[in-house]
This record gives C-alpha cells, sequence and structure tokens, in this order.
C-alpha cells in the first residue's frame, strides 16, 4: 500500500491546468506542420500558419491557445494499492482546477443548473472526471481542457448490428460534415463502438488522449482508422471549414464487446487546439 | 502569408461593395463583442423599446469571451467562439444596424440571407488563435453588462485584426463554396456547409 497525499493531486491538477492550455503537445504540432505541405487550399494554408504561429505566441508570451480553455476533463486511474490521504480525490481534483484556473488566468466557463439561471461556478470546477481502479501503486491523471466548440458536436447513435462497419463510416463523415467550422478543424476525431451509449462515448472521448499517429493495436480496428481519415479527409471540409485538403489530422477508434441487439456508435470531435496533458504520482 | 485587404472601420457601404467571399482582410478600428448573453439581453430589450446601451449603427460585432488579461494587459486570450449559436438573434441585430460579424463556423439559412438584405458581411478568425488574435487587441473597456463578466459588452480598439469573408453581401458562402472545390468524395454535399 502507498500513500498518495491529496495535496500533491491538487499541486498537480493545477500544473497540468496551465501547461495544458499553453503548450500545444508536439504531436500535435507537428502533425499541423506536416498537414501545411499537402493542403492543397491556398487559403487552408494561411490558415494552418497562423494555427502554428499561435502555438509560438502562446509559448513564449504565457497566453492561453484558446480563450475557451473548456471543462476540465480528468481521466484518472488510481492504482488499487493506493491509499489517498488527507482529503478525498474528487475535492482534491477539483481543488486543483480552482488553483490552476485562477493562477493561470484561464477562462472560467462552467455554469450551474444548465437550464436555469446557468450561474458561473467561478472556478471552473467541477471537472468532469472519469475513475478507473487499475492493478498497481501509480496514480495517472490525464488532463483534457475540452473546448465547448468541438465538444457540442458530439454525436451518437444506435444502429443495426447488421449495419457493420459502413454505418460507423457514414455516421462519422455525416458528423464531419454537418459540424462545419464548428469544432475548429482541422479536427482529431475520437470514435467509440460497441458496449452501451454511455460506454461508447467514454471511449471515445477516452481515444483522445492518443498522440497522433498511435493505432489501435487491433489491426482491423487500426484499418477502419485509416479508411475514416481517408474518407473524412476527401470532404474537402478543409481549415476551419474554408475548404480544402486537410479536415482530420487523425481519426482514433476504440471498441468495446456489445449486446447481440446493438450497434452503438459515438463521435467525440477534438478541435487542432488538441490540448492533453499527463502526469504519474 | 497571402495578400489581404486592409480595413479601416467603420464599416461602409463601399467597403462591404468590395468584399469577396474567401477575402483575407484585417481590421483596424473599433468593434464590439458580445456573445450568446448578451445578444439575448440586446435582443430583449429592444424588443421592448427599451435603450440599448450602444448605437449599434455601423458596427462590427465580435463573438468572443476572452480569458482573463494578466495583469498590465488589455485582455487575455481572445479568439472568435462558434457563430452559428447567435443565429437566432442575428436578423435582429442587423435590422437594429449592424454591418460586420466575426465569429467562426457557417451561419443558418436564415442568416445568410438576412445578411444579403443588409448589406452587410460575416467574417471567421481562426478559431483557436486567441493567443495570436491578443496581439491585435490594444485596448479593450466594458461599456455594457458588465456583470456577465466574460460574456460583458466590451469596446475593442484592433490593429490589423485578420479574418477571412465567409458571406459577403451578395449571397455567396465561401464554406460551402471551399467543400465543392476540394470535395473528392462521391458523398452529396450538405446545404449551406453544414451550417443550415
Amino acid at each position: 500500500m502507498r500513500e498518495i497525499e491529496a495535496a500533491a493531486i491538487t499541486e498537480t491538477v493545477a500544473r497540468l491546468a496551465v501547461e495544458s492550455t499553453h503548450f500545444l503537445p508536439e504531436d500535435v504540432e507537428g502533425a499541423i506542420r506536416d498537414a501545411r505541405e499537402t493542403e492543397r487550399s491556398p487559403l487552408g494554408v494561411q490558415i494552418i500558419d497562423e494555427i502554428l504561429e499561435n502555438a509560438e505566441i502562446a509559448r513564449e508570451r504565457m497566453l492561453p491557445l484558446c480563450q475557451d480553455t473548456g471543462t476540465s476533463v480528468v481521466h484518472v486511474e488510481l492504482g488499487q494499492d493506493v491509499h489517498v490521504s488527507g482529503g478525498y480525490l474528487i475535492d482534491a481534483i477539483n481543488a486543483g482546477i480552482e488553483q490552476g484556473y485562477g493562477e493561470g488566468y484561464l477562462r472560467k466557463s462552467i455554469v450551474e443548473n444548465p437550464f436555469g439561471a446557468r450561474t458561473n461556478t467561478g472556478t471552473n470546477a467541477p471537472g468532469v472526471i472519469h475513475t478507473e481502479i487499475v492493478p498497481g501503486e501509480e496514480l495517472h491523471i490525464g488532463f483534457m481542457p475540452k473546448g465547448g466548440g468541438c465538444e457540442n458536436m458530439s454525436r451518437y447513435q444506435n444502429f443495426l448490428p447488421g449495419d457493420g462497419r459502413e454505418a460507423v463510416v457514414d455516421f462519422v463523415c455525416e458528423t464531419v460534415d454537418l459540424s462545419g467550422g464548428n469544432p475548429c478543424p482541422p479536427l482529431i476525431i475520437g470514435v467509440g463502438v460497441g458496449g452501451t451509449a454511455e460506454k461508447a462515448m467514454t471511449i471515445a472521448k477516452h481515444s483522445l488522449f492518443r498522440k497522433v499517429g498511435e493505432r489501435n493495436p487491433d489491426p482491423e480496428v487500426a484499418g477502419l482508422e485509416g479508411e475514416l481519415l481517408e474518407a473524412v479527409n476527401a470532404l474537402g471540409v478543409g481549415p476551419q471549414a474554408v475548404g480544402g485538403s486537410t479536415t482530420a489530422l487523425d481519426v482514433f477508434v476504440e471498441t468495446y464487446p456489445t449486446h447481440i441487439a446493438a450497434l452503438p456508435v459515438a463521435v467525440n470531435i477534438q478541435c487542432h487546439s488538441a490540448r492533453t496533458k499527463h502526469a504519474v504520482l | 502569408m497571402g495578400e489581404s485587404k486592409a480595413i479601416t472601420l467603420p464599416l461602409t457601404d463601399e467597403v462591404i461593395e468590395g468584399l469577396r467571399i474567401g477575402d483575407h482582410v484585417e481590421f483596424s478600428g473599433v468593434i464590439h463583442t458580445a456573445r450568446d448573453a448578451a445578444h439575448k439581453r440586446i435582443v430583449a430589450m429592444a424588443n421592448a423599446g427599451e435603450a440599448l446601451p450602444l448605437d449599434l449603427r455601423g458596427q462590427v460585432i465580435y463573438y468572443v469571451g476572452p480569458t482573463p488579461a494578466r495583469p498590465g494587459q488589455p485582455i487575455g486570450s481572445a479568439g472568435p467562439t462558434t457563430a452559428m449559436r447567435l443565429d437566432p438573434y442575428t436578423p435582429r441585430m442587423l435590422e437594429l444596424g449592424v454591418k460586420g460579424m466575426i465569429g467562426k463556423g457557417g451561419r443558418g439559412r436564415a442568416v445568410r440571407e438576412a445578411i444579403k438584405e443588409s448589406h452587410a458581411v460575416y467574417c471567421i478568425a481562426v478559431g483557436g488563435t486567441g493567443a495570436l488574435l491578443n496581439r491585435h487587441i490594444t485596448s479593450t473597456e466594458v461599456v455594457a453588462f458588465e456583470d456577465l463578466g466574460t460574456e460583458a459588452i466590451r469596446r475593442l480598439e484592433v490593429e490589423r485584426f485578420p479574418a477571412i469573408v465567409v458571406n459577403d453581401a451578395f449571397g455567396g458562402d465561401l464554406l460551402e463554396a471551399g467543400r465543392r472545390q476540394y470535395r473528392t468524395s462521391s458523398r452529396p454535399v450538405p446545404i449551406g456547409g453544414g451550417g443550415a
């Protein structure tokens, strides 16, 4: 049994909030740089240049990459041999969100009473926190400040079991086509297939923690990822939807066993400011 | 960087006449910010016959909710938000005299028609470039609805603020035209480039 102090978790989450919102991950920036070389639209290239310049300014001047510093999505993997002392895990994470968003001059975008008064909580807490119990004595924290524009373009549908692979491709293409410029292309697209409604969306979201270019270990699923990326980029949506050959930088597919009656498909879209940051305690 | 058209605000009818979809422009002068909550309030006030907190005639409205400014800075990160969410209020805003809008993403059919009828223009700034756009905002002042926090109406002075014309005064729609031009897929293009 290993002890981890709640205060250390709070400090770590605060640091992840600030770093993730200011420093574009290297794999994402690299993929955008690569796209600049293949983009067919001159206006698209100009947009990509502005995106790259933005990453540089954010880094050098400590300005958030995007004014939408997101819903704080936190994916926690807690080793079953860890004991959190000095406080409750979830409270410690939310305190870290409050600290990071305050110290980092980040936008507080979370409101209470979603269909009512919509009063800002003033702290960006609570985060959307997913916890998983895993073997071992480490605590993994994945932090994703998820923008509202791209999250609003999430879609879910139940297909007939016999609809198969083609239904997945059609649904993803339709989702990208309908979302246009709203989710800020070039995109990273998370797709969850199987499980139940909430499982499909959860694995779609979790896939967005992958690095660009990281394929699903199952060759059949990896093949679908390649097919989807090609199909999406053939749509011509392009950077910021002005038309072009770079609509997505990558497509990640995760699957889970499902019911004999079901073929759930969830799409969770990430913008080009694909901000994630990990820490291990 | 490609070529850009330099535009000094306010937007005149003559300038709008010369703008076409796909033009890269750089605005210098004064613009005002407003997003969901401010739009809702302005339209409610106008419909109730109340005096508005600012004269919207000839204005350019920027759909933005910035991050808090660090000490000594005029503003924080300040990129555009999704324009489609303001669609329900936009025809009324155009009636009240708004001539230009800056956001991200496409507009619905009713707004596209209202833009053409009002001889106005809708531009996008590149979404997710709030740090770069911060460098083009030289001063800021809250002029109305301070209680709305990040959603308050701010008067911004901008210098060479980069944007792209998406809906011009002649009914053009860049998102639909661009998608047709670069599409290699056999799937049919959705009407309005998905903004319908």
